[in-house]
């Protein structure tokens, strides 16, 4: 885990040159920034030569998985028997403390418009869905207003770029619901139908979108694409580890002086991050209580894993956290780290779609049980069963929900066991069933 | 073929199947609760866990991984035993523990798998979930608080019985099972009570009756119409509690009506317990079953031959209408009918009153052209089966009738016998769908046959089969659709007009004019009763409708499930009814009445109990001793030549689903199920409201 190799992204090496919106976000602007310049060459590079560049950038899914994306591209069938192919971007950006999608949506949509055409023209999709968050309303209209700016200058539509390939983008508006930023509960959505995941397999690339082949995005892979392509797969290699390459929006959150989305290296180490772009943590390092470096699905990481831990998705695996969505949330000594996974649990009982047992009856049962212990009102054995109920629901469920509801549970018990220990052994006598302590 | 290892040994299995119904064929027994072969797979209880290499290092959904060769299966390991216990643990923690005053409680999947899944106390402190009862109707009583949330109920109702009328609403654990506080509004409704496995969605009319244990169970056939259903009699002491279906692949699969399932409690009112003779005075006085015997003996005795006639009714077992139809040879009658409605069917060829190609045919049909019938009231059962093909998306349906709401896309094509024509003239547009059709298929129903043109209908469809080839090798799509149970078993044994005989039209117009002196009503309630005023009638049967109120004489028969009995399918399967309980009271089974009425009449029939019986008429009809096959009806000429009467539109004999038969009439249950599902939305439709308006 050692630091000694990185160095920090040069301006001229972002993606996004306009992440913070001091520049405008129109299509003109975007052209200076280099989004839209010929795309047409692109595009003629075809469907091989364009996943064989995904594929050699070693871009791995940003929506949390981690799934190589050049990888999933090459699933999709070369002969589907007359149907569509649909690339859908999961622009559901729902995870608490991830905030990078909007960003790339509100203040520079081009890199994602044009992303849809280009993995698009790489799977062979006849068109786009961009199923985007229902609180994301200005977001939608920038991306609405950024579409037809494209459309208007031959970008997009038939004969696209002037290169012949017909692809069209269509946006689409969430109700709010965090499931559907699973991928096939977004296409159940997306057809009209209630947010519940399905049954894998078939997975999407066989049967997806209306039961036609289909490949589901996160935003940021999309949007990283056409750079990657101009820039060629070599450059983006360039970036973090081995099997972690390339550039990457993290969004830090919480308990540090300056919180921002800043996009940086891969396997940039932890506490750099944090004392190079938020101005460290409030207090100092020494205040640090610990991390959730990857959105709330993710177990936490105390201040000791903290020290030296490099942000991509192996390194964290290791120190059994993940790198998630990159959302880093900072929680420092005065924070009362129960409350605050009882408040994960709330959420995730609250965003169960009920489909599956272990989840919609396992998410209730483990946010009652953590929220008795925020306030101290447990057994010391309800710890382990605790910990066993989240066992339960962990990998027993059709989609990752469970798991993503079970694993900060567990890292809380696994790094703060003493603590939920404490208040329960120093509860008071008089025993008060008061509000919820979780909102 | 897939080879597969299963807990270490291995197994051939077909390709295409899931990995749950591979355990299942290596005998490999998988818990499982949303699971159900013929609904689509939800995979969402998540009980049905195994282990499968390759693959992630979790237990997978078996109901819904595909096999795969090679793949090897461990359904009895450590892990997976974890998983089903967490699963159960987590279906039990919400589940109230109220199985002693539970409904289900004897016959409940959950209680079952608990007792290998369960762990021996709850670790469970919170407070358990309380959800709202639903309304879902007269039939369907529901405690949504035992819910497990399989959709079991949602996916039926609108896959198989194609409402969706029942759905999930909410998320996560505030997810309930839902009609929208509207009844459930499919004759196949209260399937689901079966489907349910637990006790979320009960039995309304049979809440608190009974425990399972404590029922004799009697497999039998339903007679409510002329599907034959596999049901089985559920009772207890002298009374049936409830029916419930049976499995038969090829006729009713495993789902029966609500008319078949809920009618029982008429068997319980308006019984006639013992013979009644009508006194000086007009009224019917009770009597003892010799003076009532002698009654209509002496009757029988004195008028000639030509002036009696019998009617067989709708219900009737096949056994009892030999023993008459042999009472009244031997008395020389020849103005016996079974066609109460009036339907021009004739006994020869067969073809022409059978539902040639089987209930199970219709799995093969990729055209139908369904004719004169409301199939959906008329046998819901059949209507499934068209509902099931349709969904494969293979099969295109054409309507020429009752222009009524069906269950599957259908072209209304006309309402009566123009149309009819057209098709058959190949001017109509969807003469070409069946003429392009592999299997095409016919349904014709009562609704074209019993009208004076009757037999001009017939003959038009059988030029319909001939000219678009329905009548081939190995198959035949000419299809007519009964709604009398005893039918097509009465045909079998020839229960027609003989020499010179009289039909029922013309036994009701010589009753009027008093040519006819003297009918025997066999369970027959469904002819016009005010045209035998002038004649003395003997009403032989179970209840008091209208029969009953017109005869003469009464004497007290057995309903279906107090006899055994034979009855014949509309596609012409013989099957075997079977006792559940004796009749009430003095009634007595009805070919023992006949043969006590034939010996006092002095002409004794030649059997002294039923097997003689059955014997002789399995001798004389080989075909009925053939139990659950069909002998397919030989084709030929059949039908009238001549113009059928183009201004009159063919109409389904049934106005109401829920009241066909004595038996249906005196349901509570069933009038209920009239109130809910017929003249409220009558009366909705006639006060300006769409019908689906609450």
């Amino acid at each position: 885990m050692a630091s000694a190799t990185w160095t920090p992204l040069k301006d001229e090496d972002r993606i996004f040159g306009n992440l913070y919106g001091y520049d405008s976000w129109r299509l003109e602007a975007a052209r200076k920034r280099g989004s839209w310049d010929n795309t047409k060459d692109l595009i003629l590079l075809g469907r091989e030569k364009i996943v064989e560049i995904v594929k050699g950038s070693g871009l791995r899914g940003r929506g949390g998985a981690g799934f190589p994306t050049g990888m999933k591209w090459s699933f999709m069938p070369k002969d589907t028997g007359g149907r569509p192919c649909y690339l859908i971007v999961n622009a559901d950006e729902s995870e608490p403390g991830t905030c990078k999608d909007r960003e790339i949506m509100r203040n520079d949509p081009h890199t994602l418009v044009e992303g849809c055409l280009l993995a698009g023209v790489g799977i062979g999709a006849t068109a786009a869905y961009i199923y985007i968050r229902g609180e994301y309303r200005a977001e939608y209209r920038v991306m609405e207003a950024a579409i037809q700016e494209a459309y208007d200058a031959g970008l997009l539509g038939k004969n696209a770029c002037g290169s012949g390939y017909d692809f069209d983008v269509i946006m689409h508006h969430g109700a709010g619901a965090y499931i559907c930023g699973e991928e096939t509960a977004l296409l159940e959505s997306l057809e009209g139908k209630k947010g519940q995941p399905r049954l894998k397999p078939p997975f999407p690339a066989m049967a997806g979108l209306w039961g036609c082949p289909s490949t589901v995005n996160n935003v940021e892979s999309i949007a990283v694409t056409p750079t990657i392509l101009r820039k060629g797969s070599d450059w983006f290699a360039g970036f973090g580890r081995e099997k972690n390459e390339g550039t990457k929006l993290f969004c830090i959150s919480g308990h540090v002086e300056k919180p921002c989305n800043i996009e940086e290296a891969m396997s940039i180490p932890l506490k750099e991050l944090l004392e190079r772009h938020c101005g460290g943590v409030r207090g100092g390092w020494d205040n640090l209580k610990a991390v959730v470096p990857g959105g709330s699905s993710v177990p936490l990481i105390p201040r000791s894993i903290c020290d030296d831990v490099l942000m991509d998705f192996d390194a964290l695996k290791e120190v059994k956290s993940g790198l998630g969505t990159a959302a880093v949330i900072v929680m420092d000594q005065s924070t009362d780290i129960v409350k605050a996974i009882a408040r994960f649990a709330y959420f995730y009982k609250h965003e169960s779609c009920g489909q599956c047992t272990p989840c919609r009856e396992g998410t209730g049962w483990m946010w009652r049980v953590i929220t008795r212990m925020a306030e101290g009102r447990a057994e010391i054995e309800e710890i382990d069963m605790l910990l066993d109920v989240s066992k339960q629901v962990e990998g027993h469920t059709i989609c990752a929900l469970g798991d993503a509801a079970a694993w900060p549970i567990q890292g809380l018990i696994r790094h703060f066991r003493d603590e939920i220990e404490d208040r329960i052994k120093n509860r008071t006598r008089v025993q008060v069933r008061g509000t919820v302590a979780a909102e | 073929m897939p080879t597969v290892k299963i807990n270490g040994e291995e197994h051939e299995v077909e390709a295409g199947m899931t990995v749950l119904q591979a355990c299942e064929q290596a005998g490999v027994e998988i818990p499982r609760f949303c699971y159900h072969e013929r609904l689509s797979i939800a995979g969402n209880c998540r009980m049905c866990l195994v282990e499968v290499k390759p693959g992630p290092p979790k237990p997978q959904a078996s109901c819904a991984l595909p096999v795969q060769d090679g793949q090897e299966i461990t359904t009895d390991s450590p892990m997976v035993h974890k998983a089903r216990k967490g699963v159960m643990e987590f279906l039990l923690i919400n589940h109230p523990l109220d199985c002693p005053i539970c409904d289900q409680g004897g016959e409940c999947d959950l209680q079952d798998q608990s007792m290998a899944y369960g762990f021996k106390g709850s670790r469970y402190e919170e407070n358990k979930r309380a959800v709202a009862d639903k309304y879902m109707g007269p039939l369907i009583k529901t405690i949504m608080t035992r819910c497990i949330h399989c959709t079991r109920c949602v996916r039926f109702a609108a896959e198989v019985a194609g409402v969706e009328e029942i759905g999930l609403l909410n998320r996560g654990e505030n997810a309930e099972i839902s009609s929208l506080e509207k009844a459930v509004d499919s004759e196949m409704s209260a399937n689901v009570i079966d489907l349910c496995p637990v006790g979320a969605l009960t039995s309304k009319p049979y809440a608190f009756e009974a425990r399972p244990w404590e029922l004799r169970k009697t497999e039998s056939v339903d007679v409510m119409d002329a599907v034959g259903s596999n049901i089985r009699v559920d009772a207890r002491g002298n009374e049936v509690l409830r029916v419930l279906p049976r499995l038969n692949e090829e006729v009713n699969e495993e789902w029966i009506s609500d008319k078949t399932r809920y009618a029982c409690d008429g068997l319980a009112r308006q019984r006639l317990d013992r013979p009644y003779v009508r006194g000086e005075d007009g009224k019917l006085k009770p009597a003892d079953w010799s003076t009532a015997l002698q009654v209509v003996a002496d009757k029988l005795k004195a008028t000639a031959a030509d002036g009696i006639a019998a009617i067989a009714g709708d219900t009737a077992d096949v056994e009892s209408l030999y023993a008459l139809k042999a009472l009244m040879q031997r008395l020389g009658v020849a103005n016996i009918d079974c066609r109460q409605d009036g339907a021009r069917i004739e006994a020869s060829p067969r073809a022409q009153y059978l539902f040639n190609s089987g209930i199970a045919g219709i799995d093969q049909a990729d055209a139908l052209l369904i004719v004169g019938s409301n199939v959906r009231w008329e046998a819901p059962i059949v209507n499934a089966r068209i509902r099931k093909r349709w969904m494969t998306g293979q099969l295109s349906v054409g309507v020429i009738g009752p222009n009524v709401e069906t269950t599957f896309d259908s072209d209304y094509l006309g309402a009566g016998p123009e149309t009819l024509t057209d098709v058959a003239e190949g001017k109509h547009p969807f003469a070409e769908i069946l003429r392009k059709a592999e299997r095409p298929m016919i349904i014709v129903g009562q609704g074209a046959l019993a009208r004076e043109d009757g037999a001009q209908v017939l003959a038009t469809a059988r030029a319909i089969a001939e000219t678009f080839g329905m009548v081939a090798d190995g198959w035949n799509g000419f299809n007519v659709l009964h709604t009398a149970a005893a039918r097509v078993g009465a045909m079998e044994i020839g229960f027609l007009p003989g020499e010179g005989g009289r039909s029922v039209p013309e036994i009701l117009d010589g009753a009027k004019s008093g040519a006819v002196e003297v009918v025997y009503l066999h369970g027959a309630d469904e002819v016009d009763m005010s045209a035998l005023e002038k004649a003395f009638v003997i009403y032989q049967g179970h209840h008091g409708d209208k029969g009953a109120h017109a005869a003469d004489v009464v004497l007290p028969g057995a309903a279906y499930t107090e006899k055994n009995g034979t009855y014949v399918n509309t596609e012409g399967r013989v099957q075997l009814g079977r006792r559940a309980v004796f009749p009430p009271g003095e009634a007595r089974e009805d070919w023992a009445i006949l043969r006590a009425l034939s010996e006092r009449a002095g002409a004794t029939l030649p059997f002294d109990n039923l097997d003689a019986l059955r014997q002789q008429m399995r001798d004389a009809h080989p075909g009925l001793a053939r139990l659950d096959m069909v002998e397919p009806g030989e084709w030929g000429e059949f039908g009238a030549a001549g113009a059928m009467k183009s201004d009159l539109p063919f109409a389904s004999p049934i106005e109401n689903f829920y009241m066909t038969d004595p038996v249906s009439r005196s349901s509570q249950t069933m009038a209920q199920c009239t109130q809910t599902f017929v003249l409220d939305r009558r009366k909705a439709l006639e006060s300006g409201g769409t019908g689906t308006d609450g």
